[in-house]
């Protein structure tokens, strides 16, 4: 289970620009949950993930996980449980190094990284396997830089990467976002089918409304740094995507556009 | 032949710094000063060991100890205190440049009737037609050994995780990693590199010179990307051969200047000109290759 219990965030306190983004915010995410947050753009969704994940402080409050306080813990040290896939296809994956080597690195996570060789030639089977599965001809490139993938491999890559060592929680960043239509649907059911087969508590940040009705289980909708929407299980299902539109246009009009 | 033995000696010696340049400037992206320092001091520290009578190979790893130190600092101060990359090397620099002197006892420290790592015994039991290449031998021994050492460590999980951090350090933090600690991990190699580099030199020249380092980065770095440049599109040729080349190729330009008729007083704004007409070079090249694509 992760908390996270009366945060509070303020940007540049004391200046001009000063912006409180959370006041008092809190959100309960029970084990197993598959997430989706959807809102504006500034309505607090990304610096969520960061405050969970550790990139940013909270200036107040706690972030609880299986009931342990980790709020001043460090954010390598909240990655041994986490996962984290970006927007960007190139911030989860070393472009310089190749496709093996950056699998062989993902999957010693939480191990030490030792003087012993960096590739155990015994798991390279199970990589090309795992790559095949993708359907994306990337079990034939071991031996290519990543920085010579489609934005598309390179994301897959990467949620492969997330996931191919046992973590709990999955923080998807607007993970498709940055992908052409088709691509991003294979990334979806790729994420669908992972989330599923290691039962993994998600948190996916979307902007397409489409993904956020079709997957998980539970969905939340922010808005200048409150939770507007929340709704679970056979409520979620239940939701229909005018549902969310409509509500997007309740609070698009309450800020004058 | 004693140009191209001159060459070979001094380009394989500074190929070791251009190894320890190859860290922090291509794997890490840390533009490290600490090497015009951390050069004299395995200089010093190699030479003060060798007058009081160590055995000169010895005296080697010695430097590496203290070259490493000397990365330590810099990448704690970068690292724990935030400190921007440059400055944290220029402040090790500026202050490395009185322990040095402190170390040696004085700014200029001969060795010219001690057993040294290349006047020895030993060395002199080589056959008498090696004798004129007894130094470029001693010396190739000594780079090939750490180039192999490097290439294997490189192929280690740490040092997937050293190339990681240069690369996108993101990953290294999502991996539950300290990239912190990773990018100190390799100042400290590097710098164990360029101070083995130092201490090489003053067992040849068989002196200390506090002024030795003055420019050594410059030297790096020209090395690093002759070496790199040239070495683009073969994919068979590593970084670290690359390096090692890159050193040999500078030390015979600057020799070829020098032939040329300018005289040593001229060798630091040879070293400076030539470094910037690579640079410029380079970046023709580059440019080139973006239009054909």
């Amino acid at each position: 289970m992760l908390e996270l219990r009366d945060i509070s965030k303020v940007y540049s306190p004391g200046s001009v620009n000063e912006h409180v983004l959370f006041r008092h915010f809190n959100l309960t995410v029970e084990d197993g949950q598959f997430i989706s947050v959807v809102g504006s753009n500034g309505s607090g969704k990304t610096s969520m993930l960061n405050l969970i994940c550790g990139s940013i402080p909270a200036d107040e409050g706690k972030i609880i996980i299986n009931g342990k306080d980790i709020t001043r813990v460090r954010e390598h040290k909240r990655y041994r449980t986490i996962g984290r896939v970006y927007q960007n296809p190139a911030m989860g994956t070393c472009g310089n190094m190749t496709i093996l080597e950056n699998m062989a690195m993902a999957d010693n996570k939480n191990r030490p990284y030792n003087i012993t060789p960096g590739i155990n030639r015994r798991r390279v089977a199970e990589y090309r396997a795992m790559l095949s599965e993708l359907g994306l001809g990337l079990e034939d490139k071991l031996g290519v830089p990543v920085s010579n993938l489609s934005g598309g491999q390179r994301q897959a890559l990467s949620l492969l990467m997330t996931t191919l060592t046992p973590i709990e929680f999955l923080i998807l960043d607007e993970h498709t976002a940055a992908l052409d239509p088709k691509t991003a649907e294979i990334i979806m059911q790729l994420t669908g089918r992972i989330v599923k087969e290691k039962k993994l508590t998600t948190l996916m940040v979307t902007h397409n409304l489409r993904y956020a009705l079709e997957y998980g289980n539970r969905l939340i909708m922010m808005h200048e740094g409150n939770i507007v929407m929340d709704h679970a299980d056979e409520a979620k299902q239940a939701l229909k995507l005018d549902d969310i539109l409509g509500k997007f246009n309740e609070i698009s009009i309450e800020c004058g556009n | 032949m004693n140009v191209l033995i001159g060459i070979l000696e001094e380009g394989l010696i500074y190929s070791l710094l251009a190894l320890g340049v190859l860290i922090t400037y291509r794997v890490l992206d840390f533009p490290d000063l600490t090497v015009d320092s951390s050069f004299p001091l395995g200089a010093a520290v190699s030479a003060i060991l060798t007058v009081n009578g160590m055995n000169p190979v010895l005296t080697l790893l010695v430097a590496m100890v203290a070259g490493g130190l000397a990365g330590l600092v810099t990448g704690i101060i970068h690292v724990k205190f935030k400190v921007r990359d440059l400055l944290s090397g220029i402040i090790v620099m500026t202050g490395l440049y009185s322990i040095n002197l402190r170390i040696a006892g004085r700014a200029n420290l001969p060795f010219f009737n001690m057993n040294t790592l290349m006047n020895n015994p030993f060395v002199k039991s080589f056959p008498a037609a090696l004798q004129p290449w007894s130094k470029v031998i001693v010396v190739l021994v000594i780079v090939l050994i750490v180039k192999v050492l490097l290439d294997l460590f490189m192929n280690t999980k740490a040092g997937f995780l050293l190339r990681a951090v240069g690369d996108n350090k993101t990953v290294v933090t999502t991996l539950a990693c300290d990239e912190g600690f990773v990018k100190i991990e390799g100042l400290v190699l590097a710098n164990a590199l360029v101070a083995l580099a130092g201490a090489v030199m003053a067992q040849k020249n068989r002196v200390f010179d506090i002024s030795m380092g003055t420019g050594s980065m410059v030297f790096g770095l020209a090395a690093v990307i002759i070496g790199t440049n040239i070495f683009k599109n073969r994919q068979k040729v590593n970084s670290s051969t690359a390096a090692i080349i890159g050193s040999i190729i500078y030390k015979a330009c600057v020799a070829l200047a020098l032939s040329l008729g300018l005289v040593p007083q001229d060798l630091k704004l040879i070293t400076a000109v030539l470094f910037l007409g690579i640079l410029i070079l380079g970046n023709g090249l580059k440019k080139k290759v973006k239009f054909h694509a």
